[in-house]
């Protein structure tokens, strides 16, 4: 049983290191780093630093507003928090900007009033668009914390009389410190890599980051030694602060209830107005760019050409395998250092990792043929840092729970994934499987590298339209691959709640 | 198990049709995807060349760069002139073989290893229902108003954001970081490539946008919409070509010989404007469809040739960053 997660790692680890040692030993040497390159790494951290902090202070409020209300349409909001981590980077900028932008909503009601405009261009731009995408998360895995929080624990601060302050730290802080550093750090580890979004909404090479520096030492220089190394610069900063954010967290604090299911009739009469500004909040900032992006290209929908339902049935066929794949790396790597591991999947750049792999499979077989596995083997470790951290806090409890009796009696390791882990597992399960489907769903990935006119995904078809002046049909595509995306997402969600 | 049996179907029904001879055709994926000049290429050339004609779409460079010369590629199209002097220095290319002299472009080509197959002029598009003046000059740009904002591409990870600075380069030379400081405020962003910058464009994000004089043939042709116009400067325009070019390694010489001859015919030319949205680059003007006829055009072309460029691109690039970053 301890042998799984060590061949998980490794495989991981090989999955991740052999692709960037094979391109660092292709490339001769890299030209060394020049003061743009400098400039970069600081907006890189500096950016990711922020939109991490602004993420993790944001949510807290809402999802301890979600934890302790019931009202009419929760369990949708809850499943669309989901949503915007989910979208494809292009089709949120267009969003964003609907609402945010120079001609957007905001903009337009500013001048109603006779308001001055705004501009959202800047740093400002970078982190609203990096607030817009991980804040919910955040929430999220702040929920997940707060549900977890035994029943018997509540009704014991209940009757004890605890109010506010006092219940915060007893109850509430013990739960976000053992949640927000990683949360904080997985936020981080997202925005290293982030390119496309932080220039055009950072309004210009201000807003460069690594990623950019690689793409362009990648493409335009071909100097494929700078790449990698710049690919091991980022890894290097993801890789500690993963490891310095996991450990830092507390441990789980709490011993574990009777096991039994968390039930939404919630114990907090106080704070009914600030949780209900926090929720309508929320649904305003979170809401608004999809309805923007759906009244845009909703109506083309059924126009498409049949090649972009095709594209869509193989973007399926795609997250389908990568959720699988990823879920079962996950469960293996369930701990501490596997999660340090895990990290290395969503930090190392794509173009570097599908060169290595292009290099790496070549000598042995035509890459292209292989386009669609590869493409998700890919996004199962792409998806894994998320996945880990969403199902890590509560596998190791059950571990720590459990695992002595199981040993008593003698269950073997799939006889402890069917009966002891799976079950209990199953809400952060479906919300992490629903996570690996919808980002593989709307990643655009490797395919770039690998693709042949065969074996187009949705995105791809997506700027395919979009580079042959066909916009408004390309509106129409991310309409049907948000669709399909939040489809795949709640599918899993729904399982994970069923009889839980 | 399931993978397998289809890897294996899969293989049987290539060594079929291996029985004619396949040309490989690396191009862009704008280029072969369905609505780009690829398909109606492949049945024009399947018609005459009893082949089987196989578009790989990708990044072009770097994949041939990793794959060396061992590439599979007989054929490279889509190219372009910026970045050819790095793609000669891989010594993979072949000269092309066809008549320089049978081109109709608007400066003299010389180049026997990259042949191209269509053009364009780099310009800004300007929505004419919001830009009611028409832009002359650069310096009209830097005297927009504050609501007609410019989106660019970044000429570190865009070809088109590349002709623009060394488009900027060649008409200010040494004064060109003093051009960029002017048009800096005017500048609403700046993107990862054509198409985001485009979609902020048609979105009404952004009232300018860099692309090509022939990008409002599309809106035309495609929309009947004629708001949307190429603003003509008097400092001339920056041209841009697509090249095709040779493997040297290619094991189908004949078929490749027969295919650039094909590049050069009107069958080929005809198909380009309706598209890939932009001129023939063998076809006298006559021969052009009507809407890119009567395109706007600029009276002088600007271009650098390879080195120049080459020798131009990291200074221009280091002078954009950094007033712009600023």
């Amino acid at each position: 049983m301890k042998a799984i997660p060590v061949i998980a790692g490794g495989l991981v680890v090989m999955l991740v290191l052999f692709p960037l040692i094979t391109v660092w030993r292709w490339a001769e040497t890299g030209s060394s780093f020049s003061p743009a390159d400098w400039a970069a790494l600081r907006f890189t951290v500096i950016q990711s630093v922020l939109s991490a902090g602004v993420s993790c202070v944001l949510a807290i409020p809402v999802a301890r507003a979600l934890a302790r209300r019931s009202f009419w349409g929760r369990s949708v909001v809850i499943t669309l928090l989901g949503a915007p981590f989910i979208l494809p980077v292009i089709v949120a900028v267009m969003g964003l900007l609907a609402v945010f932008g120079q001609n957007g909503i905001l903009n337009t009601m500013l001048a109603a009033i006779g308001a001055p405009s705004v501009s959202i261009y800047g740093l400002s731009g970078v982190l609203l668009a990096h607030v817009f995408f991980n804040m919910p998360l955040v929430t999220r895995m702040i929920l997940q914390g707060w549900v977890a929080i035994p029943s018997e624990r509540l009704r014991l601060a209940e009757s004890l009389g605890l109010r506010g302050w006092a219940r915060f730290r007893v109850l509430e802080w013990p739960m976000l410190y053992n949640i927000l550093p990683s949360a904080f750090g997985i936020v981080f580890v997202i925005c290293l890599s982030s390119f496309a979004v932080a220039l055009t909404l950072g309004g210009g090479p201000r807003a460069t980051t690594l990623e950019l520096a690689i793409y362009q030492a990648f493409r335009f220089d071909f100097d494929l030694g700078k790449a990698a190394a710049l690919a091991m610069v980022q890894l290097a900063l993801a890789g500690g602060t993963a490891m310095i954010t996991v450990f830092a967290a507390g441990k789980d604090p709490f011993a574990k209830g009777l096991d039994s299911a968390f039930s939404a009739t919630t114990l907090a009469h106080d704070g009914r107005i600030i949780d209900g500004v926090a929720i309508t909040l929320a649904i305003i900032f979170l809401g608004m760019p999809f309805v923007m992006i759906v009244g845009h290209g909703g109506g083309a929908i059924f126009d498409l050409p049949s090649s972009v339902w095709w594209a869509a049935g193989r973007s399926i066929a795609i997250a389908v395998g990568s959720t699988v794949l990823c879920l079962v790396f996950a469960l293996a790597l369930a701990r501490r250092w596997g999660e340090v591991i895990g990290s290395a999947g969503i930090a190392i750049s794509p173009l570097v990792l599908g060169s290595g792999l292009f290099l790496m499979i070549r000598p042995i077989t035509n890459p292209f043929d292989w386009a669609l596995v590869i493409t998700m083997v890919m996004n199962a470790t792409l998806s894994l840092p998320f996945v880990l951290r969403i199902l890590r806090p509560q596998a190791e409890s059950i571990r720590a729970e459990y695992q002595h009796l199981a040993r008593t009696i003698g269950l073997g390791p799939m006889a402890w994934v069917r009966w002891v882990l799976i079950p209990r597992l199953r809400r952060p399960i479906g919300f992490a499987a629903g996570l690996t489907a919808a980002l593989s769903m709307g990643d655009l990935g490797v395919i770039v590298l690998f693709g042949t006119s065969d074996h187009a995904t949705l995105p791809l078809k997506l700027y395919q339209l979009m580079g042959s002046y066909r916009m408004d049909q390309a509106s129409a595509a991310a309409v049907l691959l948000l669709t399909l995306s939040l489809g795949a997402f709640w599918i899993c969600e729904y399982w994970g709640r069923k009889d839980a | 198990m399931k993978h397998l049996t289809l890897a294996a179907g899969l293989l049987m029904a290539t060594s079929v049709v291996a029985q004619t001879p396949v040309l490989s055709v690396y191009a862009p994926d704008y280029f072969t995807s369905e609505w780009g000049p690829g398909p109606s290429i492949e049945a024009a050339f399947e018609e005459t060349c009893a082949c089987d004609l196989q578009f790989s779409p990708g990044d072009l460079l770097p994949r041939l760069m990793l794959e060396g010369p061992s590439t599979d590629a007989d054929i490279v199209i889509g190219l372009n002139t910026d970045i050819t002097k790095k793609a000669r220095s891989t010594g993979l290319f072949a000269p092309h073989g066809q008549n320089n002299a049978d081109l109709d472009l608007p400066i003299a080509w010389t180049d026997d290893v990259f042949l191209p197959f269509d053009w364009s002029y780099v310009s800004f598009i300007y929505d004419a229902t919001r830009v009611t003046t028409p832009l002359k000059s650069f310096e009209d740009l830097t005297i927009l108003p504050d609501d007609q904002k410019i989106v660019i591409q970044d000429p570190r990870s865009s070809i088109s954001g590349l002709a623009l600075v060394l488009w900027v380069k060649a008409v200010y030379g040494d004064k060109a970081a003093d051009f960029w400081a002017r048009l800096a405020p005017h500048i609403l962003t700046v993107t990862k490539g054509w198409s985001e910058a485009y979609g902020l464009f048609t979105d009404g994000e952004a009232a300018v946008v860099v692309s090509f004089n022939t990008s409002p043939a599309y809106h035309i042709v495609a929309e009947g919409d004629a708001t949307k116009k190429a603003a003509i400067f008097d400092e001339g325009h920056y041209a841009y070509f697509e090249l095709v070019a040779k493997v040297a390694g290619t094991d189908q010489p004949e078929l490749v010989d027969q295919f650039m001859a094909f590049v050069m015919s009107d069958a080929f030319q005809s198909l380009i404007p309706m598209t890939n949205w932009s001129y023939p680059a063998a076809q006298p003007v006559s021969d052009w469809p009507e809407a890119f006829a009567a395109l706007p055009a600029p009276s002088k072309a600007v271009f650098h040739d390879e080195n120049t460029a080459a020798a131009l691109r990291d200074v221009a690039i280091e002078e954009w960053r950094s007033v712009l970053s600023q």
